[in-house]
């Protein structure tokens, strides 16, 4: 485990939809990246080349400039053996570990119990988003899924409340009825306590945009929004080691060139406002960000955007990573394209085993369901 | 005039064979008497269908909808809005048995013709519904069925057959799954059309003889040249069939129970109840009908009330309902269904082929917090026109006290029954708040506002958590 002094931090970042991976990562000098791609590519006149082979497209400088300081890694051909082509099953196969079942049990959630196996802090997972992602799901793990922080909390949907005054009785009235009393059975004093749980992890998250100031000014759109809200919890020190949260859609069927960028601008953007805040605050050497997306696109495109494919890349970001480009970018040639798409080459639980044993030091097999190549960019 | 008991009694049938009935409804269907009500709810065949077409012209996106949460919305609609409760709770119960999941199925329009199914063959003969189950596309997929051949059988639709929607563990061997496999080799899917150019097309359900095992089979002690009817005629008539069906009614109607993967090994918490259920499977040859009957007229159901934690689509659609907030053809149903979702209950999308984890398992704190901010929201609307009903009937009390407040306030929103804890907690807060008066705009405008506060907070009770 890399020896820091703070507990280490975890942000996923999920990118909804199947990113298309061969215009994120440019192989803007193969001749087959232009046979596939004569409507849906990015021109050679507005890439930001890495190298001879491969760039980044022209917008998103600031992610760029991640790389090039050398805290960014790119994990190339990352995905898994007979991917399917469906959103929802694979989604559920990088939630779960589990590619020939129907996995129940989030990794994330195996992660945030093997941090705090006493369940002792509702706040050690967050996710911020509608509704908690499987990745997430697991009996007997309390994680805090919130959608607004600033306006988290039991009765922030009742509109007619129009004082802080209201609200505080309520809430005095809701700690009452929920309070234990004696000979309720077990499904009432059950539902007791978790109603004090939410009630009492709502009022610590409240502390971290009461005490949060920053000089930095997100962008308002969705991811930075939510990027925001992860620097103010971190910043809150609440003992929140993983964060979760996605953006999207990345579902580009038709007029991918517009929507993609649009998108891979606001995660430039925002990332580089999110590491701006917690440098402000000396807070970002404990903090490593990680990016996924369910698979990638097809090679060839069907016009005015691209299919479901297969591989994809994935980023991780931050102050320890040991920056740079890690395995290989799949084969464009023909004969070794998986029913037109790129075949993956490196399994992603060997990418989640990297972090969860050389991040946050613990034993990957019981979350990632086995052993996997592990990569060094930590 | 019915009395308080018969009125709760009634809208505890109503919660549970249905989603709910707003209050002012429940004083005609109790006129009507309890065993009548439940005759009617038994025949849905007699109360208009909500029509395709017409939903489709005004909501076209809804038809053949490509995926979530709009397939979902379609569904939410028929629960809110349905003449037919007990038809579409009946298929929640199906979908809930016999899970099957948009994760690999991926094609939303073939799961929503599922539910239609369900709605058509769900209280009618068991052994019919699980022939149809077998030629559903949608289960075929999900459980490989179409990669089950003569002479390379795929088990899984054999072995969850047995272990989920029918026998349950330890009534059957290895040898039976693998016979049974055998008899359901060819039945599978025609060829599919490609999705491109045109779109999706729904799946066909097509028989192949010629990759059909028709050699002799032996199965749960009988044997013969079996084919998939056969198997289904030797199910129903096992003991373990009425038994099962029987546990997973009683879980889904009348009370919460320990979860299903220990039923092999847990009794029930009722054998009396089972009983009753199991002799009217058997007295009537596996009729549904006939044993929801039995269920709803048994005492152990009348004494059920309160009995099992809310499901999200209970929950949700029983809050709108009596709240009156999605009436009819009107925006608003994705994100019904999206609520399901996020409250824990993707409909459509359950976790596994083992379905949800129900009761207490529906809450967590990220849940139970969205369950409370859902009902609070909606019930402490006060300009949603169901939400007007009740601060009417409870103006039309007039002038009154705190306590008859809240008397009159938990009638109106149910009439709900709630702990001495919660009734305690209420009374404290519309003690503080004081009298109603209707004499004036001013006294109007202030009393209709405690009334919102105090549904506010019968909605975010544990109470209201319980169906």
């Amino acid at each position: 485990m890399t020896s820091i002094k703070k507990d280490p931090v975890l942000v996923i970042l999920q990118l909804t939809g199947a990113n298309d991976y061969l215009n994120t990562i440019v192989p803007y000098t193969n001749p087959l990246y232009w046979d596939n791609r004569p409507k849906v590519n990015i021109p050679q006149d507005l890439v930001l080349p890495i190298n001879d082979e491969l760039a980044f497209r022209s917008e998103v400088e600031s992610f760029k400039d991640l790389y090039d300081k050398g805290n960014m890694a790119i994990i190339h051909g990352i995905g898994f053996e007979n991917s399917p082509r469906s959103h929802f099953r694979a989604m559920d196969i990088w939630h779960t570990c589990e590619p020939d079942s129907i996995g129940v049990d989030g990794w994330v959630a195996k992660v945030i119990r093997d941090l705090d196996p006493a369940g002792e802090n509702v706040l050690k997972g967050v996710n911020f988003g509608q509704g908690l992602p499987r990745a997430m799901a697991m009996r007997g793990v309390p994680v805090t899924s919130v959608n607004n922080l600033a306006t988290y909390g039991v009765f922030s949907s009742v509109r007619s409340l129009t004082s802080n005054e209201e609200r505080t009785q309520l809430l005095d009235s809701f700690a009452r009825m929920y309070a234990p009393a004696i000979g309720t059975g077990p499904t009432m004093e059950y539902l007791g306590q978790t109603g004090l749980d939410a009630l009492k992890g709502a009022d610590i998250i409240k502390l971290a945009p009461e005490r949060y100031s920053s000089t930095i000014e997100y962008a308002n759109n969705t991811i930075a929004r939510s990027l925001k809200d992860v620097a103010q919890v971190h910043l809150a020190d609440l003992g929140t080691q993983v964060f979760y949260t996605s953006h999207g859609p990345f579902d580009t069927h038709f007029d991918q060139s517009g929507s993609h960028a649009k998108l891979w601008i606001e995660i430039s953007e925002a990332l580089d406002s999110f590491f701006a805040d917690l440098k402000e605050h000396n807070a970002s050497e404990n903090v490593v960000v990680m990016l996924f997306s369910e698979f990638g696109r097809r090679v060839k495109d069907n016009g005015t955007g691209t299919d479901h494919g297969a591989a994809g890349a994935a980023f991780v970001i931050g102050d320890r990573i040991k920056g740079g480009m890690f395995g290989q970018y799949p084969s464009l040639k023909p004969e070794d394209l998986n029913q037109g798409d790129l075949t993956p080459n490196y399994d992603f639980r060997g990418f989640y085993s990297s972090l969860v044993d050389q991040w946050l030091g613990l034993d990957p097999v019981p979350i990632v369901g086995g052993k996997f190549e592990q990569m060094s960019f930590l | 005039m019915p009395n308080r008991q018969e009125i709760a009694l009634m809208a505890h049938l109503m919660r549970r064979a249905g989603f709910g009935e707003p209050r002012w409804e429940l004083d005609a269907r109790t006129a009507k008497g309890y065993e009548a009500v439940v005759e009617e709810l038994l025949h849905p065949e007699e109360q208009p269908a909500i029509s395709d077409e017409l939903m489709y012209r005004i909501l076209p996106g809804y038809e053949g909808a490509l995926g979530p949460p709009i397939n979902q919305a379609d569904w939410v609609f028929r629960m809110v809005n349905t003449k037919r409760p007990l038809e579409e709770k009946m298929a929640l119960f199906w979908h809930q048995l016999f899970a099957t999941s948009n994760a690999k199925v991926d094609n939303p329009p073939e799961l929503t013709r599922q539910i239609a199914m369900f709605r058509e063959f769900g209280l009618g003969n068991y052994r019919d519904l699980l022939i149809e189950l077998a030629k559903s596309p949608a289960m075929i997929f999900w459980l490989d069925n179409h990669g089950n051949h003569d002479g390379a059988i795929n088990e899984n639709w054999g072995r969850e057959l047995l272990e989920l929607f029918s026998l349950g563990e330890g009534n059957y061997t290895e040898n039976d799954i693998q016979n049974a496999a055998r008899a359901f080799t060819g039945w599978s899917i025609a060829p599919k059309i490609p999705r491109n150019p045109l779109g999706r097309f729904y799946w066909k359900f097509a028989y192949k003889p010629e990759d059909h095992d028709g050699g002799e089979k032996t199965f749960l002690g009988h044997t013969g040249n079996f084919n998939g009817e056969d198997i289904m005629g030797i199910i129903v008539d096992q003991p373990a069939s009425p038994r099962f069906l029987a546990r997973h009614l009683y879980r889904f109607f009348v009370a919460d129970e320990p979860a299903v993967s220990s039923w092999n090994t847990t009794p029930p918490t009722d054998p009396e109840a089972i009983e009753i259920l199991v002799d009217a499977y058997n007295e009537s040859n596996g009729d549904i009908r006939s044993i929801l009957r039995a269920l709803f007229n048994s005492d152990f159901f009348k004494n059920s009330q309160y009995a099992r934690v809310k499901s999200p689509a209970e929950l949700i659609v029983g809050t709108v309902r009596i709240a009156g907030s999605h009436d009819g053809f009107r925006p608003g149903y994705n994100n019904l269904a999206l609520e399901c979702g996020w409250q824990g209950q993707e409909l459509l999308n359950p976790p596994s082929v083992e379905g949800w984890h129900t009761g207490p398992a529906w809450i967590d704190a990220g849940a139970l917090m969205r369950r409370v901010n859902f009902a609070a929201g909606v019930l402490g609307d006060t300009s949603l026109p169901g939400v007007r009903v009740m601060i009417d009937r409870v103006r039309s009390f007039g002038a009154i006290t705190p306590q008859q407040t809240i008397a009159a306030c938990l009638d109106a929103i149910g009439p709900l029954m709630v702990s001495d804890a919660t009734l305690r907690e209420l009374l404290t807060h519309a003690l503080k708040a004081g009298d109603l008066a209707w004499d004036s705009d001013e006294a109007v405008v202030e009393s209709e506002n405690k009334v919102g506060k105090i549904l506010t907070l019968i909605a975010a009770s544990r109470d209201y958590q319980f169906a």
